[in-house]
């Protein structure tokens, strides 16, 4: 009988994305890795520029998926912890005169101190309550910057402006385009961390602290080292994708870094499907591109437009691009039948 | 001593508009069991119906019982067209419809109305309430109506079958399909209340914050956070929730020295985080004991 | 006489599993059926299948109407009540508001204050904690309020999924009792999914074995109580 058969062919269950569900196939990540490197070399700095932002915004969406989708909490405060990053690699830079790349991990661990320190109280709270905690977080951080205590290292209101840098060994390319495969580097290495995190020991602590809170204490896990931990990676890896944000954009001001960006990474992280990591991207892209797009069809109604294309997205495929992936890759198998 | 009472007077009045925000919030989290992100754009639209209403010369009394009307049906037009899709959808995409709800409200809103801030009259007046300077009749008749709506939710669940057919809805979907209740229309109901009492929260709110697209932004996060601080499943315990954040935000304003007006939402949130932190159901909500 | 409800080839699926592989049965007005099996036999899927709960294809008729494509409210209201597995009681809300919402899709709002009363009679100890919140209720009283509470539609049929469950031997055997007085005297059609498989034949009229989603044996409740094979390799006891 085929009934057996159709369900190992069939999706995964929804909620519950299965390890082997987190990830691409390799066929596939090559084919995607091949375009991401090529594909600058035929285009303008402007669209480079526009590249680096998809793959920045891509890890902070990759962040909170490792969060949300790994383990099972929700926030709508990621922006604090992009602002942090942001923050410290500009004082870092301008202040200090470290290297623009040296003051990544500097920002990473930051983050990942304050992400774990957070995710101490958060403990004791889930679902709605824990995306009040998280959003109190991002309202506050932009107010918080802008305070006169701050203002020697922060520039106040005004900000920060932050230098481009060069490309390294007397290479020949543009600053856009070295600035763009630096992060094209970095993002690939995080990946593959996040995706071999996720396979860990580690790993399957999250999950089965997402799936099932008291069975996974029943089993041993450490629940409150494994939530603070999934809060300290997620919020380390946005301090890294913050700090690469500043260095893009030569600047930071708290105003760049409000609840909106939160929200913005959020939604990215539905388009892309919840706990698909390669998704991350396509969230990223949603969250960047479509914005422009809503701008070019109407500049009065662009939060309409915004607004009727996200909906058109959800309607579609409620679970993401995961959901599109999944019913590509059953069409592919069944052509090579 | 009397600096005190005054702050706690006037913070009362200003509690009196998230407690209203927070009794729709509540009111849908019900219907629902999420958190509608686009909810105060709604009241804000409605608030635009009725100020629409009275330009083209309709009179106060009856601007306002249309403008209800307009926004019961509203809100379940919206749940049967844009909500009820998504109903078997995970309920991180059902925040993501609420967003996109969000952009939608507000940029239409924008159009059609533009942002400049414009006045909104008020039915009880606006000189001092009992001799206080810091308490006007507006922010009276405010409490007052809130109170009303609340005791009248009250009976309405307590008392009426389609009342505790709503409960049993939220309560326990599938049990209750098997005793006949249509679960689905119960949603849509809920969303309708909840945009009529927005509707009011907003045609309460207008007069003190002026009427624009962006009113409610502010109004929003400190009715969710009355409404989470009272505990969501009780409408008490959000009109409550909703007094007390007036009051600490007023209080901390006055005696913590250094926050300014941007600090003070910050600070209130901590404190219901805080008090979330001791009693993660609310002041008055009731634990949820979940199963393995 | 045709049958009060009369289900043909019916076929149950979880998403691409099925679970039901084309099961007939009838059951005849008046009457007191068991439905036997083990473990995942499918007991509980027909009683779902019947109330529209789990996807399913094949034909169910309820007194000459067909239910297929009815939601779970229409057929419900049709006078066919369901008292779930784990009982479905309303556990933050009263005793008495559990029974009003049992008649919650009735018109006859006048009799249902007496109805309550009657249920009253039949469960004493539901009188006794009228005003208490459901769920502080025992086991046992729960699965009184959920008889209680599905009586409340003054139903033409009652399907009910193991009301055993869980229960202490003495319990099991007064709700037992209870249900042969309503079967005879307000004359309600009972089917009763049973793990329990020899109380439920005692109380019966007529049973069905199944297994793994297909019928495998029926007929009158005392011949099959009384056929060893049956009993040793379906019944286990």
């Amino acid at each position: 009988m085929s009934a057996a058969e159709e369900v190992i062919t069939k999706a995964p269950a929804v909620e519950a994305v299965p390890k082997r569900g987190m990830t691409l196939g390799l066929g596939a990540s090559l084919v995607m890795l091949a375009a991401l490197i090529i594909g600058p070399l035929f285009l303008k700095n402007f669209i480079i520029f526009q590249m680096t932002m998809l793959l920045i915004y891509g890890l902070a969406v990759l962040a909170l998926n490792i969060l949300t989708g790994g383990s099972g909490q929700f926030s709508l405060g990621q922006s604090a912890f992009y602002a942090v990053g942001a923050y410290t690699s500009a004082i870092l830079m301008e202040h200090a005169g470290v290297n623009y790349a040296l003051t990544l991990p500097v920002a990473g661990l930051i983050c990942f101190g304050f992400g774990f320190a957070f995710g101490q109280p958060a403990l004791r709270l889930s679902g709605i309550y824990l995306a009040l905690a998280t959003f109190a977080l991002a309202v506050a951080m932009p107010q918080l910057l802008k305070l006169g205590f701050f203002e020697h290292w922060t520039g106040g209101v005004q900000g920060l402006v932050v230098t481009k840098p060069d490309p390294p060994f007397g290479l020949t390319m543009s600053q856009d385009m070295w600035l763009y495969y630096f992060t094209l580097a970095i993002s690939l290495g995080i990946y593959i961390a996040s995706v071999n995190l996720l396979r860990s020991r580690s790993g399957r602590a999250f999950m089965a602290i997402r799936d099932n809170e008291i069975a996974a204490s029943a089993m041993g896990v450490d629940v409150a080292l494994y939530k603070t931990l999934a809060f300290g990676v997620s919020a380390g890896v946005t301090g890294v994708a913050g700090g690469l944000g500043a260095i893009a954009v030569q600047f930071v001001a708290p105003d760049s870094y409000t609840v909106t960006l939160a929200i913005s990474l959020f939604v990215g992280m539905v388009i892309g499907g919840v706990g698909w990591l390669p998704g991350s991207i396509v969230g990223s892209a949603f969250i960047i591109f479509v914005p422009n797009i809503a701008e070019h069809i109407s500049k009065g109604l662009s939060g309409a437009v915004f607004g009727v294309l996200l909906f058109l997205a959800i309607f579609l495929v409620p679970h993401g691009a995961r959901q599109v992936a999944i019913v590509a890759e059953q069409l592919v198998r069944k052509l090579k039948k | 001593m009397e600096l005190f009472t005054n702050q706690v007077l006037a913070g009362i009045a200003t509690g009196a508009i998230y407690a209203c925000m927070a009794l729709a919030v509540v009111m849908i989290y019900q219907a629902i069991d999420h958190l509608n992100f686009a909810q105060g754009e709604m009241a804000m639209f409605s608030t635009f119906i009725s100020w629409q209403l009275m330009q083209w010369g309709v009179p106060y009394w009856w601007a306002f019982p249309i403008t209800l009307i307009i926004s019961f049906a509203g809100g379940i037009a919206i749940e049967r067209l844009l909500f009820k899709p998504l109903a078997k959808a995970p309920v991180l995409t059902n925040v993501a419809g609420f967003i996109a709800l969000f952009a939608i409200v507000n940029s239409v809103a924008g159009l059609i109305w533009d942002f400049t801030i414009k006045q909104y009259p008020t039915p009880f007046g606006t000189s001092p309430f009992l001799g206080s300077q810091l308490i006007s009749t507006h922010q009276a008749g405010m409490i007052g109506v809130t109170l009303v709506l609340l005791i009248a939710l009250y009976f309405f669940f307590q008392f009426t079958r389609i009342g505790l057919a709503m409960r049993a809805a939220a309560a326990l979907p599938e049990s209750a399909r098997l005793v006949g209740i249509n679960t689905s229309w119960m949603i849509a109901l809920g969303w309708g209340m909840a945009s009529a009492i927005g509707a009011i929260a907003g045609i309460l709110i207008a007069p003190v914050v002026f009427l624009e697209p962006n009113m409610m932004g502010g109004v929003l996060v400190y009715g969710f956070a009355a409404a989470v601080l009272g505990g969501l499943s009780s409408p008490l315990g959000a009109v409550i929730g909703g007094f007390l954040v007036g009051v600490f935000e007023n209080l901390a304003g006055t005696y913590i020295p250094g926050i300014g007006n941007e600090l003070k939402l910050p600070i209130a949130l901590a404190l219901i985080i805080t008090v979330l932190v001791v009693k993660p159901a609310g002041l008055l909500g009731r634990p949820i004991v979940k199963r393995v | 006489m045709t049958a009060m409800l009369n289900v043909k080839d019916l076929r149950a699926y979880y998403g691409q599993v099925q679970a039901l592989h084309g099961l007939s049965f009838a059951l005849d007005e008046g009457s007191l059926t068991t439905l036997l099996g083990a473990n995942g036999a499918g007991k509980t899927t027909t009683l779902r299948a019947i109330c529209n709960m789990v996807r399913s294809t094949g034909a169910i008729e309820f007194e000459g109407k067909p239910l297929t494509g009815r939601s779970t409210e229409n057929i419900v209201r049709l006078g066919i009540a369901h008292v779930p597995q784990g009982r479905g009681t309303f556990t933050t809300m009263t005793v008495e508001e559990n029974l009003q919402l049992g008649a919650i899709s009735r018109n006859d709002r006048k009799n249902v204050v007496a109805d309550i009363e009657r249920m009253y009679e039949h469960f004493p100890v539901l009188k006794e904690r009228h005003t208490q919140q459901a769920g502080t209720l025992s086991g046992g009283e729960q699965q009184m309020l959920a008889v209680a509470r599905a009586l409340m539609l003054r139903p033409r049929l009652m399907l009910l999924d193991e009301p055993s469950f869980g229960l202490a031997p003495l319990i099991v055997r007064e709700l037992f009792k209870i249900l042969g007085k309503i079967n005879r005297e307000d004359k309600v059609t009972i089917l009763v999914v049973e793990q329990n498989a020899q109380l439920a034949l005692e109380l019966a009229d007529q049973a069905y074995v199944i297994e793994t989603g297909r019928i495998v044996m029926s007929g009158d409740a005392k011949d099959i109580a009384t056929n060893e094979d049956v009993r040793k390799s379906y019944l286990g006891y």
